[in-house]
């Protein structure tokens, strides 16, 4: 396997170079083993494709989105001026994130800050490259397998992205069935508004455990999802459901590393 | 003589009533903080005419939605006749636009007939579906009692205000048919309503003149009399949807639902932290102390506590609500009826003591809304996004959440925990900075 080809922005900024686009690459992409899986696949697509893109690194640090939706808007903000400063320093125009909290809080919470950027998600950034031509996808190992999406709360309802990861999707020659509650409808994984973060409040069942037995009762060969929180939960749902074997949880640029086989 | 007096005495009545307690919402709406939402008005225009006037949202549950349709039209349409029924009732003529407006005068009562039978069909449905078929969003906890009632009364009501209108129209054509009715005669045998020369005779058709006059009258200030008792009822009633539906979509948060509002007064002193030569703009009410969050209906925007007196408690937030699917103390409608009910007896408060609130040892948060509730949601929007007319019950959720941990810092331990995480090494859980890029070589 080829190795990953990643550089920082002090990279760039040393050797005078100016990247396409910066990689927001976010803490569970960083550090939580699963979603560092997806952070690579991300990578391997871009290399792929000759995209001429950064992260910031040891620079990057929390947007500050889990603090603000758990009511600590004092942390938040301390985080979203540090990252303002970093992000200007390096004069960065458009940022890609594989984490729809990051993407949501950095394009719609910055600017107020003083933060102005494009910025997108991943499923978006594929179905422009799609669009161009700069990845090409047939066929490949998904062909008639039957997948189902699982709408991110702030991909989704949050900004109004639902079609950027189906018709990525559509390109894998796949089976694409929906949930009864998709796009606007969408039933949350469990894990926003800092949920991720704690116990459940008392109830009779988790919310991940609802939303998977609703994947499943399509009887899928995979769940997509395009967040890594997401990706937790539901990967719990079918550990709970005792369907690991049969059902697999990826990310949708999971799916086209795998179909691209890279 | 005596029923024009009569007539214009409970016009003023019912209007003046309806005024002084207009006053005391708006006067209470006031109570909330300031919020710019005059811009973009041409797409605000849109959105009103779409939402509320088009009912769009609606039609995301085909069934109700069509039933409510029938009940909507129905209610606008009848305010013609409304016209007529006032302008009769000042004036002591009977039917004044008959003769003015001809064939027109025809087709439009048949169509107003048309609309309340199918209205009729409605107020029975939907009492069915409240209290025979159960539906499950319509019988949750949160309406046990007073809510419960009123929504039966208003569906009662509007099924009574359609029986009167069929005694009034029913009865009159009877006596039209027989030569006695006060319309003026125009030579037809037939005043040629639609459904009422059909049902008239056959209801009516055996009574003597003079039950007919009798049955008429009841109908005629039967249904005067319900639609001033319907309108004063409304500033009490979740019922007031019918009018605040109009500004409450108008005046709707028109960013991407992601977007949470960023606190000015945040802002300002993140700033001073971060660079010591920035300098605070001054307080604009230096007398009150500053608050982050909100623990009072007094420390939200009026847009909020607008949106809690144009809940009509139809649940479809609740009935989305991942928390309350599964069986958490979370309901989003409960937290839009807890907040009005908050303002409610604030503003009573207020009344009793001069207009000046006093201190009754209660909160919105505590007393009304309790921290468990606000600590189920997941901030998804689809509450928000379920919501008929554009009510926001998370951004009362998230102010609720900030007063809670800044000012009470009473936040779950695990999230303590987090914020320390953040606040030390950048992440939210405990893993360095300095190992950011560790993904790349693992």
């Amino acid at each position: 396997m080829e190795a990953l080809k990643v550089s920082t922005m002090a990279d760039y900024m040393a050797s005078g170079e100016t990247p396409e686009i910066l990689f927001w690459v976010g803490c569970a992409g960083s550090f939580d083993d699963r979603a560092k899986k997806v952070t690579k696949a991300i990578v391997k697509i871009l290399n792929h494709a000759n995209v001429k893109f950064a992260v910031l690194g040891t620079e990057e640090s929390c947007t500050g989105d889990p603090a603000k939706r758990a009511g600590n808007e004092f942390l938040f903000q301390m985080q979203a001026m540090s990252n303002i400063m970093v992000l200007d320093g390096y004069g960065v125009k458009k940022i890609v994130t594989g984490c729809p909290h990051c993407f949501n809080t950095l394009k719609n919470e910055y600017p107020s800050l003083g933060g102005n950027y494009e910025v997108i998600h991943h499923t978006q950034l594929l179905q422009e490259m799609l669009n161009s031509g700069r990845i090409k996808i047939e066929g490949g190992s998904f062909k008639g397998k039957k997948i189902t999406f699982h709408d991110p709360c702030y991909l989704g309802r949050g900004n109004d992205v639902y079609e950027a990861p189906r018709e990525v999707m559509v390109n894998l020659d796949a089976e694409l069935a929906e949930m009864k509650r998709s796009r606007a409808k969408g039933l949350c994984c469990g894990a926003g508004g800092a949920q991720m973060f704690k116990e459940a409040e008392k109830g009779n069942r988790e919310v991940n455990v609802e939303r998977t037995e609703e994947a499943l009762a399509l009887q899928p060969d995979v769940i997509a999802v395009g967040c890594p929180f997401c990706n937790t939960m539901m990967t719990d749902g079918v550990k709970h459901f005792n369907k690991e074997q049969s059902v697999k949880v990826l990310d949708v640029a999971e799916l086209i590393a795998q179909a691209k086989d890279l | 003589m005596v029923s024009i007096i009569a007539f214009i005495l409970l016009f003023i009545a019912g209007s003046v009533f309806f005024a002084i307690n207009i006053r005391k919402v708006i006067r209470n709406i006031n109570l909330g903080k300031d919020l710019n939402r005059k811009d973009r008005p041409a797409e605000r225009f849109k959105l009103m005419t779409l939402v509320a006037l088009g009912q769009k949202k609606m039609f995301a549950r085909p069934i109700p939605a069509i039933l409510h349709l029938f009940l909507y039209v129905a209610f606008v349409i009848t305010q013609i006749e409304l016209i007529e029924i006032i302008f009769d009732g000042v004036s002591g003529h009977h039917r004044a636009f008959r003769s003015a407006l001809g064939g027109f005068y025809t087709f439009m009562v048949s169509f107003i007939e048309i609309l309340s039978v199918l209205a009729f069909i409605g107020t029975i449905a939907f009492l069915a579906r409240r209290n025979l078929l159960k539906v499950p969003r319509l019988v949750k906890s949160e309406l046990n009692g007073w809510p419960k009632l009123d929504a039966n009364m208003i569906l009662f009501a509007e099924f009574t205000l359609i029986c009167f209108i069929f005694m009034m129209n029913g009865a009159d054509e009877v006596l039209y048919s027989r030569g006695l009715s006060h319309a003026e005669n125009l030579g037809d045998g037939s005043l040629g309503l639609t459904i009422s020369s059909k049902i008239g005779p056959a209801l009516f058709g055996s009574l003597d003149d003079h039950a007919l006059h009798i049955i008429e009258r009841i109908g005629w200030w039967g249904h005067i009399l319900m639609v001033f008792g319907f309108l004063n009822y409304l500033p009490y009633s979740k019922h007031f949807h019918i009018v605040l539906a109009f500004p409450n979509v108008y005046f709707a948060n028109l960013n991407p639902f992601g977007k949470f509002t960023n606190l000015e007064s945040v802002t300002n002193e993140v700033k001073a932290i971060m660079d010591p030569s920035f300098t605070p703009p001054a307080p604009a009410n230096p007398e009150q102390p500053m608050r982050f969050g909100a623990k009072e209906v007094t420390d939200l925007t009026w847009k909020q506590l607008l949106d809690s007196y144009s809940c009509t408690e139809c649940g479809r937030c609740t009935s989305e609500c991942p928390a309350n699917i599964t069986g958490k103390l979370l309901s989003p409608r409960k937290i839009m009826m807890s907040t009005r009910d908050r303002l409610e007896d604030y503003g009573k408060n207020m009344d009793a003591n001069n207009g000046e609130f006093k201190d009754d040892g209660k909160s919105l948060l505590g007393d009304y809304i309790t921290p468990e509730e606000l600590w189920a949601c997941t901030s998804c929007n689809a509450c928000v996004q379920a919501c008929p007319v554009n009510i926001d019950p998370l951004s009362i959720i998230m102010d609720m959440r900030r007063y809670v941990v800044m000012e009470q810092s009473a936040a779950p331990t695990e999230l303590n925990g987090m914020f320390t995480n953040i606040e030390n090494n950048g992440a939210p859980w405990q893993f360095s900075q300095a190992d950011r890029l560790n993904w790349k070589n693992s």
